[in-house]
């Protein structure tokens, strides 16, 4: 059941990336993009960690992704809008492109991948654990995490006020 | 494991049923009431007293032509009240309607899943929730529908913090994410909502922003909008986008009897000795009633107070909801501390 479960979710997650990159439309590319996240959730749960695949769903499907769906429907980019690039610019993404795909691939051909240990039956994502090791563990990487996004908020509230009084 | 799945799949389609059925009746309720509200009479033409009112506007809608606009986007169009629909009902999956079934000597809980996170599943599906909303009204190539659909969804996601932060006190004093527990510690007279009132109070509001009711109910504001985000709907994908409200409305109902109201528990039933069953029976009863007087409550604030301006919905949510959500999050984590200094 796993397995099959596994390799469902793993085709549907690729095919919707794909989708991201091809569709033409941008709308098209922000749904494809929900999908995605909602097949990694799936892989998440499969891992036993229902608290990230819920998380996951709340911020990045649900929350982040209605940004960008507002920016898209908001802008609404079509074909006429769409900047033409010169085939310099093709040929020297295409090239980038690939040398990254290289180095990729050289780097995962070195990887030795550990072997499954029946993580599958264990709890490690509960909710209980992943809290026990967030504030006992890595407690200081943790609040020095948040303490950044409190500087990034703040920072997006100043640059979104108007009128800043002088 | 077969009886186990059997079971599983008996549930889910009564619940299924249970949740449609109440969702239809609470459409002739709502025109009942609001003709009370008003000194009418209300819907009284088909059958006796009209209590065959919501079969006859399911038939209306079902035969009504399905127009799709010119320059719609057709598949997204459709997608839009599917998605709707299909998210309201499945936050009930998580929600604890009873206690355990003695079937054959098995226990059966009336839940179908009891997730270990069942309140953030809960918010998982009420922030998907926004998508059937947004694409709707995008695909329907109306500015109307658009602006709408922008309304409900920004509103939505302004109020999904201060429901999630309203609800983190609840979560701190009862120790679990899980549902079923949080309705099990209730029993007696434990309700979260003598412990817990502004939390609860916070939560009642955002609810009636989540679920787009009046006075929030500004994606749909028929003076501005027309219609909202389904003002290009016709037959069942309108059906369908005004179901889902009252979906919802049953739903968030639901949790928040489950989460504040002591669930399915009644105070002091263990005393009368009554049989498992039975027992559980009436809990499944009682949870529907209070789940029924919540489904009003939302009608009459309906009928008696009239819609927010937007800036003033927006004010509300950010500068009072999520500020006092955070000031009821610090006392609740002082009294507990306290409260655990004097054991």
């Amino acid at each position: 059941m796993l397995p099959v479960l596994f390799i469902a979710l793993s085709i549907s997650a690729i095919l919707c990336a794909l989708g991201v990159v091809v569709s033409r439309n941008p709308i098209h590319s922000v749904l494809f993009l929900i999908l995605t996240f909602f097949c990694i959730s799936g892989h998440y749960i499969l891992m036993n960690a229902q608290f990230l695949a819920l998380v996951n769903i709340i911020v990045y499907a649900g929350a982040i992704m209605v940004l960008f769906l507002f920016v898209v429907m908001l802008l609404n980019l079509n074909k006429a809008t769409e900047p033409h690039k010169s085939d310099m610019a093709k040929i020297a993404a295409s090239i980038t492109a690939g040398l990254l795909l290289m180095v990729m691939l050289g780097v995962i051909k070195g990887v030795s991948l550990p072997s499954f240990d029946g993580m599958m039956d264990s709890e490690n994502g509960y909710v209980k654990n992943l809290g026990r090791v967030l504030f006992q563990d890595y407690l200081i990487p943790f609040e020095l995490s948040s303490i950044l996004f409190l500087a990034a908020m703040v920072g997006a509230v100043l640059l979104g006020k108007k009128n800043i009084e002088e | 494991m077969d009886s186990f799945l059997i079971y599983k799949a008996i549930l889910v389609l009564v619940i299924f049923v249970v949740s449609l059925v109440i969702a239809m009746y609470s459409t002739i309720l709502e025109r009942k009431f609001a003709a009370w509200i008003q000194d009418r009479v209300g819907p009284n033409r088909t059958g006796p007293g009209g209590v065959l009112q919501p079969l006859a506007d399911g038939v209306k809608m079902f035969m009504k032509e399905d127009i799709i606009p010119a320059h719609a986007h057709k598949f997204l169009f459709k997608a839009g009240p599917m998605i709707a629909m299909t998210t309201a009902l499945m936050a009930s999956v998580v929600i604890p309607f009873g206690k355990t079934l003695l079937i054959g000597g098995k226990e059966y809980a009336l839940q179908v899943s009891d997730l270990n996170i069942g309140i953030l599943y809960v918010f998982a599906m009420v922030s998907i929730g926004v998508y059937g909303i947004m694409i709707g009204g995008w695909a329907s190539n109306n500015k109307f529908s658009l602006l709408g659909a922008l309304r409900a969804s920004s509103q939505m996601i302004s109020y999904e913090l201060a429901m999630s932060l309203s609800l983190i006190s609840v979560i701190m004093a009862s120790g679990t994410l899980s549902m079923s527990e949080i309705a099990q510690q209730q029993s007696g007279w434990h309700w979260n909502v003598i412990t817990q009132p502004l939390s609860f109070i916070i939560f009642l509001i955002c609810a009636f922003a989540e679920t787009n009711r009046t006075p929030f109910d500004l994606p749909e504001c028929e003076t501005e909008l027309i219609g909202g985000y389904h003002t290009e709907y016709s037959s069942m994908g309108l059906g369908l986008y005004l179901f889902a409200e009252y979906v919802n409305m049953f739903i968030s109902s639901a949790v928040m009897v489950t989460l504040f109201f002591g669930g399915y528990n009644i105070p002091y039933i263990e005393k009368l000795g009554l049989a498992h069953n039975l027992e559980t029976i009436l809990g499944v009863l009682f949870f529907f009633v209070k789940t029924g007087f919540f489904i009003l409550f939302f009608m009459w604030v309906r009928w008696t107070i009239p819609r927010f301006r937007f800036d003033q919905l927006m004010n509300l949510g950010w500068k009072y909801m999520i500020p006092l959500a955070l000031i009821n999050i610090l006392v609740t984590g002082g009294l507990i501390l306290i409260f655990d200094y004097f054991k």
